[in-house]
């Protein structure tokens, strides 16, 4: 019995259906750690993006630093950093915080690059026509280059989504309860490891599909040239 | 002919040097434009005709000398009396004052075209969007593409978006006009349609025109005067009936020689 719920463990069958709702438990957690993962990455990889690509040193190499170190680095050394160092400077996050956070930051390495990419994809020619109407260069970002530039980042964005939902694993060692442990305390429990991770395996690669197939309608449905404002 | 003395420059360039890296584009420029007048520059290519706009819309920075622009330094300001670099509060002051059409149109592709054009009145100049629409009309309408306010420029021919660049540019009310070879990217069918309208504005008698243009034909017809650019200098100006019909310089004659083989 786990989270309330009981398993029956008559046959193999009865076995993994009853099993599945505890899953579904640790699946929520899962996909919440992905979203929340997903959001600091996409938040924080714009702001390295934005520093990286400003014209004074003092702003972009810092960024730069970050990005590298944060790259060359193993998320787990970063999670047990977080998870057993913040808390000595009085930082105390919960374990699923502290693991999301983990995983934006790592991903926010990459996204940054992604986002780079984006804003180099739009011509110098579209900056020179935003600056020779004088429009301001805070302006000229949100409305000439980000737009254009978002089309072209999703199905790259996407990709890391789809990579962070895979490494929401790896907090299972800061005792946060997602799938895959759940599935362990299952087998811990039960002595069958087979069906409760191969459950895991199904249910991860059903959930990978899934997003690789909104990316991709996602990205078939924005138009190329840009997004349309109104 | 002393025309400068008789009427105060809008553009003046003195001295002016622009490197890119090694490469010395313009080489002590002096150069003169009055308030009204329709300028074309012609020279080979990479003799720093375009550099030359793009500099004045303050696209490229320079290595020395001043530009004044209505009597003020572009690139400098006053400060205590002296002339300091001009910061980006001067710089997009005096960038009111010009708008420019690119070679390559820069029509914003995620934008309709009365978008492309409200953008910078609404958001610059602090018209009001109602404001902002009508003038957009009235401009498209004087370049022939009333009925094109709702497309995006993807749908439109080169010559179409190359009119709505020069809607975009002339619904800011720039005193100066630059042209970078407007017509250099079209297909031959459609450099007429631009010129057209290019000429049509020519007859405003208030705007300042300055064109980089490898048309010679139109550039005799709507020029008041033609200045042959090489080797980042002003090698020979003058009324285009001079230049074209009896340039006194012989790289002026070599050059046209050899343009009017190519045609």
């Amino acid at each position: 019995m786990l989270f309330g719920i009981p398993w029956d463990t008559s046959n193999d069958w009865a076995f993994a259906v009853s099993i599945l709702p505890i899953l579904f438990k640790g699946l929520i957690v899962t996909v919440q750690a992905t979203a929340l993962g997903f959001v600091v990455a996409a938040i924080l990889g714009l702001v390295l993006a934005a520093m990286k690509s400003a014209a004074s040193r003092i702003i972009a190499w810092p960024a730069r630093l970050i990005t590298e170190f944060i790259r060359d680095t193993p998320l787990l050394v970063q999670l047990f950093f977080l998870y057993y160092v913040l808390p000595d400077y009085g930082l105390v996050l919960p374990a699923f915080l502290t693991g999301a956070l983990a995983l934006g930051l790592q991903y926010s390495a990459y996204t940054s690059e992604v986002y780079r990419a984006g804003i180099e994809s739009v011509t110098r020619g579209q900056i020179e026509a935003a600056h020779a109407l004088d429009l301001s260069a805070l302006r000229t970002f949100v409305i000439i280059i980000v737009p254009q530039a978002i089309p072209r980042i999703i199905p790259a964005l996407g990709n890391y989504l789809v990579s962070i939902m895979k490494d929401v694993p790896v907090l299972s060692v800061v005792s946060v309860l997602e799938m895959l442990n759940v599935a362990r305390i299952i087998g811990d429990r039960t002595f069958n490891y087979l069906i409760p991770l191969s459950l895991v395996g199904l249910l991860y690669l059903i959930m990978t599909l899934l997003a690789a197939w909104a990316i991709r309608s996602l990205d078939t449905r924005l138009p190329k040239d840009g997004i349309p404002l109104k | 002919m002393t025309d400068t003395d008789l009427n105060a420059p809008i553009i003046r360039f003195e001295k002016v040097v622009k490197r890119f890296g090694e490469v010395t584009v313009l080489d002590g420029l002096d150069f003169c434009v009055r308030k009204g007048e329709k300028v074309t520059i012609i020279g080979p290519s990479g003799s720093g005709k375009s550099t030359v706009l793009r500099i004045l819309m303050t696209l490229e920075t320079i290595d020395d000398g001043v530009i004044h622009v209505a009597g003020e330094p572009l690139w400098h300001e006053r400060r205590n009396g002296r002339l300091v670099p001009a910061g980006e509060a001067h710089l997009r002051r005096m960038r009111k004052a010009m708008g420019m059409v690119f070679q390559q149109f820069n029509l914003f592709p995620h934008m309709t075209v009365r978008r492309n054009i409200t953008e910078a009145p609404m958001h610059v100049l602090g018209l009001s969007r109602d404001k902002a629409r009508r003038r957009a009309e009235k401009y498209l309408d004087l370049v022939g593409l009333a009925d094109q306010a709702d497309k995006f420029p993807s749908q439109l021919s080169g010559g179409q978006q190359q009119r709505v660049a020069i809607a975009r540019a002339l619904a800011m009310h720039p005193d100066i006009l630059l042209f970078d070879e407007p017509t250099s990217a079209l297909d031959p069918e459609l450099v007429g349609e631009v010129l057209n309208v290019i000429q049509r504005l020519a007859g405003e008698h208030d705007l300042t025109m300055l064109l980089v243009t490898h048309e010679m034909q139109f550039a005799k017809e709507i020029s008041d005067r033609v200045c042959f650019f090489d080797q980042g200098r002003i090698v020979e100006e003058g009324p285009p009936e001079q230049v074209f019909g009896a340039p006194r310089e012989a790289r002026t004659r070599a050059f046209l020689k050899n343009f009017l083989e190519a045609d």
